[in-house]
């Protein structure tokens, strides 16, 4: 595979120019102090990377553990009790804890790179931002070891499960979210801030990288929608330790209206894993096939286009709780319509690639993956889509397989093609090409393998978040479990890579790639702590 | 940052330790809930944390404000900043007026057996919808025994609050103008018809204990009710806290005739709050 790779662009032959060196520094605090006192974008931006790898971990050992239980029919590891608390815990570290800080992380330095700014907007609400995650999520996982159990009503906490009958620890799990809400709001803040105003002169909107783009609008939904959720879990508190009752019949509540509410901030959520990653992949493939993205316009109006729609679909959660006709039908088409734009965007990374010259890479075999995997995760959820098809489907293990194939062979892929893609802008070093192919090629099989099979069992009819099921599964289970612990043990690769990639390796120079073009390939690889004290010249090319 | 116009803050210890303070009091509210009043120290001290890390770090920026660290783009920040936050508690908001929507438009009509969603109605076979909600479905919660005239307490506090927003704009015009004169008496004006304005929500909540019936736990009207007046007079204590700080610094001497944008951000705050409450006296008390 290496030698078939072009020649890495080296120090002589890159044309780029430095953007911005450190000037003499003031004193700055050492050792620890430095990590927690900081307001510099890229150490902020570091810190969410290493978290999120550290809650990605955590949350594929609760996977691990489902998935040994799940191994073979029957109950031999775990009490049921303890397979609830994992199985929710896994989705509430994965989606809050290891997918968006990573890319909130991702977004911390490369946004400012990308646009030429010096640093966030507000810097020191940037380090609050990240602190308030290790609180929220100290506290997270504490409950699992709190009197009753931690949270074992599922990662949605539909009420009633989660306010009558839940565990005492509840109210600890709701203030811990609320904690991690606030952290994404402010953080979210910022990000707007800084890309409404700190471009660099001379780049406007329509000029501005994709990650950039798919990351306003992204920060736009999470202002949006979280406070939703603060709104909806402060509801729950209250019925639970206040005798309220906004879910609860009883009192002329609905436990229906908590689904709403989730929903109206959950699915805008799965948008907020999603747009980013479609913002990494519009900047990995062009540079990999040397050519301009093919439709930028499209794929700016393209994205704005599924934010609008993300806040029309919520109820295709809830085809089978009992909606009106009518609702039915409005929820169906509006969620067939996303289709839509995310086809312009599938269709306008092939029509990049076509007639490219492509090459290889580490980062493009990710992003590849993610452009073939997260379309199966879509077609699956175009399937979901269908009101009267999702009563069969629904709560099955095939709406598992489809959002893990759009959250692991997606989100996460992309993030990974974005650590590798910009690795060597981060440590002035490129990750070692044979390690970065086992550690692709060993994931692309695990994640397939464990979660392609999903498909089938949920089509026959396994129920998901259930410790036990019936013998004629047991195949598919089989090859899931294996497929876990194959992938589970291949990120084990990507740590060892990013180590070495920290400590030395082929030198980068600073057009780390050669067909890389935005702002952030010139400055010096590794980018020095200050970049863009005074505003690069950007020189707009046409799109 | 020598070099640069975009003021860069050096390392500072206040987001770290707001980080720490949020989270003892997040402990605390959950141990004071869950286990009982020995939570109470904890947060308390939390609270107290979170309280001076805000002052202290609020004073660092108007430190920085005054010494001439800020250029227009930086107020920009700010006013993208603030412009936004205000956005997430407009949608903060949303979601407990959807709620009341919700209910009043869905649930409480399905559950009287209305439209194709009628078998809720086998729960509760006498239950009949209204809103104000008087008889929750199940006999064993008891609603309120009557409802609060909204041309009473609730007008007064409406008209106090509008008043209060053009007080506030008086002001504001007196700092434009450089009218300092102007702009502490209508400052002061406004601080303190918020005071009146948390009074009489005060008198209100006892009222309603004490009188009315209406609590927390009598049903989905006592629910929503404190839910939308309690986190929006919340919303109003904090905001007169802020007029407040902004009486303080005017008195002071800070701010100018073109750079003000502290007293603007409260300003907008107040004015948000206040259109809040227009959504409330409509929804909550009058329809």
């Amino acid at each position: 595979m290496a030698s078939h790779l072009p020649p890495k662009p080296t120090p002589q032959h890159s044309t780029a120019t430095a953007g911005g060196m450190a000037e003499a520094e003031h004193p700055r605090p050492s050792g620890l102090m430095r990590w927690l006192l900081t307001t510099n974008h890229k150490e902020i931006g570091s810190l969410y990377l290493i978290f999120s790898l550290t809650m990605f971990f955590i949350g594929g050992i609760f996977a691990l553990v489902v998935r040994a239980e799940l191994f073979q029919p029957g109950l031999q590891l775990v009490r049921p009790e303890f397979f609830n608390q994992m199985t929710t815990m896994h989705g509430l570290i994965m989606v809050f804890g290891a997918i968006m800080p990573a890319f909130v992380g991702l977004a911390n330095w490369m946004v400012p790179l990308q646009i030429g700014a010096p640093d966030m907007a507000l810097p020191r609400l940037n380090n609050f931002s990240f602190w308030l995650l290790p609180v929220a999520f100290t506290l997270l996982l504490s409950t699992l070891l709190m009197p009753g159990g931690g949270p074992n009503f599922g990662w949605t906490f539909y009420a009633p499960l989660s306010t009558t009958y839940a565990p005492p620890s509840t109210t600890f799990f709701i203030l811990s979210l609320h904690i991690a809400g606030i952290s994404s709001i402010l953080g979210a803040i910022n990000i707007i801030a800084t890309i409404l105003n700190l471009r660099a002169p001379g780049m406007r909107m329509m000029d501005m990288p994709l990650f950039v783009w798919t990351w306003l609008i992204t920060a736009f939904l999470l202002i949006a929608v979280m406070p939703v959720l603060a709104g909806v879990i402060t509801m729950m508190l209250m019925d639970i330790n206040f005798g309220t009752s906004f879910f609860n019949a009883a009192g002329g509540g609905d436990p229906v209206l908590f689904q709403h509410l989730f929903w109206f901030f959950g699915h805008p959520e799965v948008y907020i894993m999603i747009l980013p990653a479609f913002g990494i992949v519009s900047a990995i493939i062009p540079t990999f096939c040397r050519k301009r993205l093919f439709g930028y316009a499209s794929m700016v109006y393209a994205t704005a286009a599924i934010a609008i729609l993300s806040f029309l679909v919520w109820a295709h959660h809830m085809f089978v709780v009992g909606l009106p006709l009518v609702a039915e039908l409005f929820f169906m088409y509006t969620t067939m319509l996303i289709a839509v734009p995310t086809g312009v965007k599938v269709f306008n990374w092939v029509a990049t690639m076509f007639r490219g010259s492509i090459s290889f890479e580490p980062p493009m075999l990710f992003a590849l993956a993610f452009v073939v995997q997260f379309t199966v995760g879509g077609f699956s959820g175009l399937m979901l889509a269908i009101s009267p098809a999702d009563f069969q489907y629904h709560d099955t293990y095939f709406v598992v397989a489809h959002f893990h194939y759009v959250l692991v062979p997606g989100a996460l892929f992309a993030i990974l093609a974005g650590a590798y893609y910009w690795l060597p802008k981060w440590t002035g070093h490129y990750p070692h090409l044979r390690l970065s192919q086992w550690h692709f090629w060993l994931s692309v099989i695990g994640v397939n393998l464990t979660f392609f099979p999903m498909h089938f069992a949920g089509l026959a009819g396994m129920p998901r978040r259930i410790p036990d099921y019936a013998l004629q599964f047991a195949d598919f289970n089989l090859a899931s479990s294996l497929g876990a612990i194959l992938f589970g043990a291949s990120q084990l690769l990507f740590v060892l890579v990013i180590i070495k990639c920290v400590r030395g390796g082929e030198k980068a120079p600073a057009r780390a790639w050669e067909g890389a073009e935005d702002l952030e390939w010139s400055v010096p690889s590794p980018a020095p702590l200050h970049t863009f004290e005074t505003p690069p010249e950007f020189h707009p090319h046409q799109h | 940052m020598s070099g640069g116009s975009y003021y860069v803050p050096e390392s500072s210890k206040w987001p770290i330790l707001a980080s720490l303070a949020l989270g003892l009091m997040m402990i605390g509210t959950g141990m004071v809930l869950v286990y009982g009043a020995s939570g109470m120290p904890v947060m308390a001290l939390g609270l107290l944390g979170v309280l001076a890390v805000m002052a202290l770090w609020f004073r660092d920026v108007v430190i920085e404000s005054r010494g001439g660290l800020y250029d227009d783009q930086m107020d920009r920040s700010f006013r993208w900043g603030m412009g936004w936050f205000i956005f997430s508690e407009v949608m903060f908001f949303a979601a407990f007026f959807g709620a009341l929507f919700y209910v009043r438009t869905f649930a409480l009509p399905w559950l009287d057996g209305e439209g194709a969603k009628g078998v809720a109605a086998l729960l509760w076979p006498d239950f009949t919808a209204s809103w104000p909600l008087l008889n929750p479905p199940d006999p064993s919660i008891s609603g309120p025994r009557e409802t609060f005239s909204p041309w009473h307490l609730p007008l007064v506090n409406t008209l106090i609050l509008v008043s209060s927003s053009i007080t506030l704009t008086i002001a504001h015009e007196g700092l434009k103008e450089g009218v300092r004169a102007s702009t502490r008496f209508w400052l002061t004006v406004t601080v303190l018809l918020g005071l009146c304005f948390i009074t009489i929500q005060g008198v209100e909540y006892y009222e309603a204990y004490a009188h009315y019936g209406i609590t927390l736990q009598a049903g989905i009207y006592g629910a929503t009710f404190f839910l939308l007046t309690g986190f929006h007079g919340l919303h109003v204590i904090i905001g007169t806290i802020i007029l407040a700080v902004m009486l303080v610094r005017v008195f002071r001497g800070h701010f100018t005739a073109d750079s003000h944008f502290g007293f603007e951000a409260a300003a907008w705050y107040w004015h948000f709050v206040d259109v809040v409450w227009i959504g409330l006296f409509l929804f909550v008390y009058v329809f």
